[in-house]
């Protein structure tokens, strides 16, 4: 009596998403699991879709700009920085010097903006409910300087072809010196809470992780590369807007697990704020737009600028007909990149895992989708 | 029995009952608030002064909604769930002394009280598991089976802790127990058991770090995932009761019940009522903050630590003990053994866990100057 089929188990299909609390966003992946371990994951994406690149194409210059902020909605200045630098490219136009200086001030903040919030919710996947607190507090600062300079707390629509829509308020530089002593504050409250946690170090040591060749391979960008052990940041790399001009470090992780990946971000807060801290005492006075014309019409071409957002490698391609709209509009989206790896990393992870890996790469769905 | 008897018995048991649901709704209000300070933030303050109603608001409200039972549910085990888990936690209060005089303040105050109360917590592991079986949800049978392999892991280490009170006292009657801890607390022999009796607790009833069966970000509430309204809520009374019950049987096997550590004084059973009350919100108060500072661990390091940290701890916390009252070595040398393996594991697990896992930041940084990027890129 062979009666072998009964005993053959089978894995269990674990669908987490769109509608879990840890999927940041709307994402879906299906885990194949044998009692705790992941064996596969199918990642699902498309829940967010809004056809942006399609959009562009019927748009004025201008007004793509506010379709820019809503790609990656934690680092608006610094997607409005790509397309205005790409158009800027090629109409070949010079930027007045306090306009870039603004530019990277509000970049540099964002990217804090966004790795705080990072830090909020790496804290929460763990299952700690008190690091989102303070990442978002330390966030809601940095948002209502935001709010002073443009206007909004997150879609900013700032930034123009050939400048920054208006001067810096008059109040500004008080209260980024207020709110660059709270930032140090709040990374060296993250570091005491979170980041030497013998838990969350047992949680994420070790847990997710991909070797440098892989990374690349994988056309990993920004901290997840870094993480590896990759020292590749296009503010170094490939410099654009000042960035040459100051001086900071590019930290990079030793093994490409989730804390490696964690704590790149945390030391990135650090560099951001002796970014901020340089350019805040180089600021020259002067203008803040250079002489375009309201509706740009690019010379007929193509061209391709990126910029070193706070998830990485974020490219914009784009071709000019000559007419004051955009023939074609191509995003690089670094989280789309970076999502590509998950498989790799999830290999022998367990659910627990799965959870704080996705986390640890870091997506805005609004930019993986667009 | 006479029927005087047992009417007041009657009387005991809703003032029991009653009183339990008032420190349920207490602790709620206590978590949030303590939470609040933790997290920068006020926490409930509308409902009723400093917000003290909202957990009857919220009860109110759970008990009103619509109890949604899944179409594919397994409806009975799913129905019968929520009351295994929730009677449990209830009927062990009724042995538990909380004053001096037992026969005003417990219902029935046992000789084998000690036993019955552990014997009893174990129950609740059944629900859990019926209750993640009969949802007929993946995340919920999940969670069903993380909450069978913990909870049965870390009832061994409270039981044997358990014993080693037994041993050192030779008596399971609780009020008995509390009664001997007059002058000095079992608190200062056995602190080695105090910390595991507290750590193997706070997995027992399953708070953050060890809230793996409900884990929140992970398996969405576990064995809970499908259950709403009243059923719901009662998971939710028999959380926090047993929550209390840990810090009760802390507070009667630790720290001298009713009496103050060190001070003979007057038995008064209002006083002692009081004394009691206080020190088990002050041990609740800790797991508060627990959850507000810790991370949740991983299953399979949960069971690691249970079965190579815990238990093997607290067998030797059984030997230690026995060996000392056999011999009958003064307690204090039980005391500076205790204290002594106490400060061994924890420096070695201090290093175990900690050195090799932190990177020197300035290290990073350093790497990262010297770094050259790989040809090709």
């Amino acid at each position: 009596m062979t009666n072998q089929q009964s005993l053959n188990s089978v894995d269990m299909l674990l669908n987490m998403g769109p509608q879990h609390p840890s999927t940041h966003g709307v994402f879906r992946m299906v885990l194949q699991i044998d009692g705790e371990r992941v064996i596969d994951v199918d990642p699902y994406i498309g829940y967010l879709h809004r056809g942006s690149e399609k959009l562009s194409e019927g748009e004025q210059y201008a007004q793509i700009v506010t379709l820019f902020d809503r790609l990656d909605y934690l680092a608006n200045f610094n997607n409005e920085l790509v397309f205005c630098m790409a158009v800027e490219k090629l109409m070949e136009v010079e930027i007045p010097e306090r306009a870039e200086y603004i530019r990277v001030i509000l970049c540099e903040l964002n990217r804090i903006a966004s790795h705080f919030l990072f830090y909020g919710t790496m804290g929460m996947d763990a299952g700690a409910s008190t690091p989102i607190l303070y990442g978002f507090r330390d966030r809601e600062k940095i948002q209502s300087v935001f709010e002073s300079v443009s206007g909004a707390r997150m879609m900013h629509n700032y930034f123009r072809i050939g400048g920054v829509k208006e001067d810096l308020p008059t109040d500004f530089f008080e209260k980024i010196y207020w709110l660059i002593d709270e930032i140090k504050k709040g990374v060296d409250q993250a570091d005491s809470l979170l980041s030497f946690n013998e838990i969350f170090l047992n949680r994420t040591r070790n847990i997710g992780l991909i070797n440098a060749e892989d990374a690349i391979d994988y056309g990993l960008t920004g901290p997840n590369l870094r993480a590896s052990g990759v020292s590749y940041d296009l503010r170094k790399n490939d410099p654009y807007s000042i960035y040459e001009r100051f001086d900071f470090d590019i930290p990079v992780g030793d093994r490409g697990d989730v804390w490696d990946r964690y704590f790149v971000r945390v030391q990135e807060i650090r560099e951001s704020v002796k970014i901020i801290e340089q350019a805040l005492k180089q600021i020259p006075d002067g203008e803040i737009t250079a002489n375009v014309r309201r509706i740009a019409r690019p010379p007929e071409g193509d061209i391709f600028a990126h910029a070193e957002n706070p998830r990485g490698d974020f490219g914009v391609y784009l071709v000019s007909d000559g007419s004051d709209k955009p023939y074609r509009l191509k995003i690089r989206p670094p989280s789309f990149c970076n999502l590509m790896a998950l498989r790799h990393m999830m290999r022998n992870a367990y659910v627990s895992d799965a959870v704080m890996i996705l986390g640890s790469i870091d997506i805005v769905l609004g930019e993986v989708d667009r | 029995m006479s029927i005087i008897d047992l009417f007041l018995l009657q009387i005991k048991i809703i003032t029991l009952f009653g009183g339990l649901t008032i420190v349920v709704l207490s602790l709620v209000w206590l978590e949030r608030r303590v939470l609040g300070k933790i997290q920068r933030r006020i926490g409930p303050n509308r409902v009723g002064p400093q917000g003290l109603l909202q957990s009857l608001a919220d009860g109110i409200k759970l008990l009103v909604k619509e109890d949604i039972i899944p179409e594919s549910a397994d409806k009975w085990i799913y129905w019968l769930a929520p009351i295994i888990v929730f009677v449990p936690p209830f009927v062990i209060w009724i042995t538990i002394p909380i004053a001096s005089d037992n026969s005003v303040l417990a219902v029935n105050n046992m000789h084998l009280g000690l036993l019955f109360v552990i014997a009893l917590t174990v129950v609740s592991i059944t629900g859990l598991v019926m209750a993640g079986w009969g949802s007929a949800n993946k995340y919920a049978i999940l969670g069903g089976l993380r909450s069978t392999a913990q909870l049965i892991s870390y009832e061994i280490p409270i039981i044997m802790v358990a014993i080693s009170v037994l041993i050192i006292c030779q008596t399971t009657d609780l009020k008995e127990i509390v009664d001997k801890q007059n002058i000095i607390p079992y608190a200062i022999y056995l602190p080695l058991g105090l910390l595991l009796f507290f750590i193997a607790g706070i997995a027992e009833v399953g708070r953050i770090p060890f809230d793996i069966y409900h884990a929140e970000s992970e398996i969405v509430g576990g064995p809970f995932v499908e259950y709403s309204g009243a059923h719901w809520s009662v998971f939710y009374l028999a959380e926090y009761i047993q929550t209390f019950t840990i810090a009760v049987l802390i507070t009667l096997l630790f720290l001298g019940g009713w009496h103050i550590p060190f001070i003979s004084l007057q038995e008064n059973i209002i006083l002692g009522f009081f004394i009691t009350i206080i020190k088990s919100y002050g041990v609740v108060l800790i797991i508060f903050w627990f959850r507000g500072t810790f991370p949740r661990m991983r299953i399979d390091q949960l069971m690691s630590f249970a079965w190579k940290v815990l238990i093997p701890l607290s067998f030797a916390n059984v030997i230690f003990s026995s060996i000392v009252i056999f011999y009958d070595i003064p307690l204090l040398v039980l005391s500076i053994i205790n204290i002594l393996v106490t400060v061994l594991i924890g420096y070695v697990l201090y290093n175990k866990f900690t050195t090799p896992a932190i990177i020197d930041a300035e290290e990073m940084l350093r790497k990262a100057r010297n770094y050259k990027l790989p040809e090709g890129i």
